[in-house]
């Protein structure tokens, strides 16, 4: 049997359902009752006590984003999603409140386990005195932080990482001048309805001057049935400072199509870099295309002071729907942005991701390297905007947009735009697209490799540009990530 | 027991049918080498041997150290000691050479139910080998084959054959695109290798080769069969007079 035909058989094959990580913890939840409606915003913000500030703020994103259309540009195609349909807000009912890591409930603790929480990170939830590694983790169970570790340390260093819940009981002056201050409140419809009902994550402010003393890392987990995710997140790097922050993903399987639509916002002052690294795993639907995430998120990084850097690193393997731009504006003089992506798709996923690179200061650069691998039925687009403002003299951009594809029912495409106002520009963009031959397969197996172990050779030769951009907590786990969402996609 | 035995091979590609009835015997500690002119099936049947897809075997057997290959999967056939030198090595751009000699050594090993090498053991080990047949660091470090020379791209062919230790060897024109110095070597490398208990196929063109990696038998292959078998002296005669005598023997 040719080998195109073996792997079309063998992706027919993929047994989806066997999701690794598709299990239901059992716990009782409190719930907002389900859809969506003035009372529902007031029932979040009450349920969090927040100041009155912050309620009106999301009545007024409420009210703004009835009068908005989804977008529809996206190469992705979904039944069209009844908000009405959702719960907005589900909390664990047996929260101890995040002090204490015994009081947490058994049963969490067992799915960090099955997820495969690395073991020094499980060691400090569980609470052991001398943890090996230094990576704190706030860990977002469904819609609340249930635990936050190593805090004492880095308030010692005055660093701030807390749920952005507390920050804004807690710090409301600092929460105040930046929430909303990347991505406006109308900036676009996902974005709109998270400000409007967005349940909790993560909030860091690194004081000036101050390298961040660990990575800083967030464990999400979807895990009420028919519960909208919609995590906020703000990062704020003060003049000169540091930090390095992961957020890894995974969640349990179920029918219904979840949405999930997560703003992050960051914020670097002058001389100040954040790295941002992603590991999305979520559950992707069945071998038939049927259940999933729907991920429709906003990530963007503000370069705000002069020298200023962000980093976004992200490994994209989950979800049914994934449209996702996480960008940079390179508004300080001589900013830098960056953005590594590997996407992988496989069975009927649809990958629409990229980034913006928007150059207002001068002497900005930014970077983007990007590997998009289809398998399956998949499709994966890589969408890319790169544009320099008429200030903007010396702007740079490297660009390099690569496509692998395994098997012939998949599809990868580019769609760049490149706007440059100030002659001084200079744009390079490099795009290539290329298969796994038969004849590379052939060879592979002729030396003893599985078919299996020859695509993921392959597949991680052609990552490994972005690979070594993870912190070393991730790269491991990426790769492994990799292996494990590509099985299957050939005999 | 025979270490290669093929009996009435038939086989076709697309529906042209390639070999046509091949029989061949190779005894352990054995080299064995395959002439014949451009087209009359040499490379098919190596790729055959290694279990290439898109070859269909319409009759026949092949069977290694008793095994039905043709049953088996291409890295089953690896497994079980079957290594093909290609004639057009193949390029894997990203993946590193020295990545990829490990993976395949431990792949091999894993499907024998062997431990991995360790680190240090494999890097001494492609040292050593590498420098015998002047491959440089740098060239390990390069993605499969990529920018190789067609002569590098030999070597690194009998580098990853001396490192798996087969127990049977089909090299297809190895001897192409080599200089005198590099034919020199990898004939120094390949004979290396021979043993009382591994055999070989020598696929050339050229008795040249023939002088450095001394053949047991020489057979001639015409239209997908094997016509004629003889000792190495048939290789100098082929030498001389071409093939012009065999293009009728195969009907
Ligand atoms: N995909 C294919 N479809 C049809 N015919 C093919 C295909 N591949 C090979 N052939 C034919 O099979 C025959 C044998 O080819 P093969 O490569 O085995 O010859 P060879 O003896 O190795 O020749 P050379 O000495 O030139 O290397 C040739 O006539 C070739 O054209
Ligand atoms: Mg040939």
């Amino acid at each position: 049997m040719p080998a195109v035909q073996e792997t079309v058989e063998r992706v027919r094959s993929i047994d989806v359902d066997q999701y690794k990580y598709g299990f239901v913890t059992d716990i009782e939840s409190e719930k907002a009752p389900k859809g969506l409606s003035e009372d529902t915003v007031r029932y979040i913000s009450a349920k969090k006590n927040e100041p009155e500030w912050m309620l009106e703020w999301r009545l007024d994103a409420y009210r703004r984003w009835l009068t908005m259309e989804e977008p529809t540009w996206a190469r992705v195609s979904y039944p069209k999603i009844d908000f009405q349909d959702y719960y907005y807000y589900s909390q664990p009912k047996s929260t101890p409140g995040p002090q204490s890591l015994d009081d947490i409930d058994p049963e969490i603790l067992a799915t960090y386990e099955k997820l495969g929480i690395p073991l020094r990170e499980r060691e400090i939830l569980l609470g052991i005195q001398n943890p090996t590694s230094r990576v704190a983790v706030d860990a977002v169970f469904d819609s609340v932080s249930v635990a936050t570790t190593f805090k004492a340390e880095l308030a010692k260093a005055g660093v701030i990482f807390c749920s952005i819940s507390e920050a804004i009981r807690e710090h409301p002056d600092l929460v105040r001048q930046y929430l909303g201050s990347v991505v406006p409140v109308s900036d676009n419809f996902y974005a709109t309805l998270n400000t409007a009902v967005f349940s909790d994550g993560s909030f860091v402010y690194i004081p000036k001057g101050v390298r961040c003393p660990m990575e800083l890392s967030t464990y999400f987990r979807i895990n009420e049935r028919n519960t909208g995710q919609f995590e906020r997140t703000l990062i704020i790097a003060d003049e000169g400072a540091y930090v390095s922050y992961l957020e890894g993903c995974t969640a349990p399987q179920r029918d219904e199509n979840q949405l999930h639509a997560a703003v992050v916002e960051l914020v670097a002052l002058k001389d100040a870099e954040i790295k941002y690294s992603t590991v999305q795993n979520w559950y992707p639907g069945d071998k038939d295309g049927k259940g999933g995430i729907y991920n429709f998120v906003t990530k963007r990084g503000d370069c705000r002071g002069d020298n200023s850097k962000i980093s976004w690193t992200q490994v994209e393997t989950g979800s049914a729907i994934t449209w996702k731009y996480p960008s940079c504006i390179l508004r300080g003089d001589g900013s830098q942005g960056e953005f590594y992506s590997i996407a992988i798709s496989n069975g009927y996923q649809q990958v629409d991701s990229g980034t913006k690179m928007i150059h207002l200061g001068k002497n900005t650069s930014s970077r983007i390297i990007s590997k998009g691998i289809a398998a399956g039925r998949s499709e994966n687009t890589y969408r890319g905007q790169v544009t320099a403002h008429r200030r903007a003299t010396n702007a740079r951009n490297f660009t390099n947009c690569d496509s692998l594809l395994i098997g012939d029912r998949c599809g990868a495409h580019t769609v760049p735009y490149i706007e440059a106002k100030n002659s001084s520009a200079v744009f390079e963009h490099e795009a290539t697209t290329s298969k796994i031959s038969e004849d590379q397969m052939f060879y592979c197996l002729q030396r003893g490799l599985t078919q299996e172990e020859a695509v993921a050779l392959i597949v991680n030769g052609f990552v490994k540009d972005v690979l070594q951009q993870l912190p070393m907590e991730f790269a491991v786990e990426a790769q492994k990530l990799i292996s494990v969402s590509l099985e299957g996609s050939v005999g | 027991m025979a270490l290669l035995e093929i009996k009435n091979l038939h086989a076709q590609i697309e529906d042209n049918q390639i070999l046509r009835g091949l029989d061949l015997v190779v005894n352990p500690g054995e080299v064995h080498a395959i002439m014949g002119p451009n087209g009359s099936g040499k490379s098919t049947l190596s790729y055959v041997l290694a279990g290439k897809p898109d070859y269909e075997v319409t009759a026949g057997e092949a069977l290694l150290d008793g095994q039905n290959l043709l049953e088996m999967d291409p890295d089953a056939r690896a497994a079980a000691g079957l290594f093909l030198a290609f004639q057009y090595p193949i390029e894997i751009p990203g993946v590193a050479t020295m990545t990829f000699l490990r993976t395949a050594i431990n792949a091999q090993r894993k499907a024998r139910g062997e431990a991995e090498l360790s680190t240090p053991d494999f890097l001494r080990l492609v040292k050593e080998k590498a420098g015998d047949l002047g491959i440089t660091q740098d060239m390990l470090r390069r993605g499969v084959n990529v920018g190789f020379s067609g002569g590098e791209k030999k070597r690194n062919e009998i580098l990853q054959m001396t490192l798996l230790q087969p127990k049977l060897c089909i090299l297809d024109e190895t001897d192409s695109g080599l200089d005198i110095d590099a034919l020199k070597v990898v004939s120094e490398g390949v004979n290396a290798l021979r043993a009382p208990d591994r055999g070989m196929v020598v696929i050339t063109h050229y008795q040249r080769l023939l002088n450095h990696i001394v053949p047991d038998v020489v057979h001639v292959m015409n239209k997908g069969r094997i016509v004629r078998s003889g000792g190495k002296e048939l290789a100098l005669e082929l030498e001389a007079s071409g093939y012009a005598g065999y293009s009728q023997d195969a009907a």
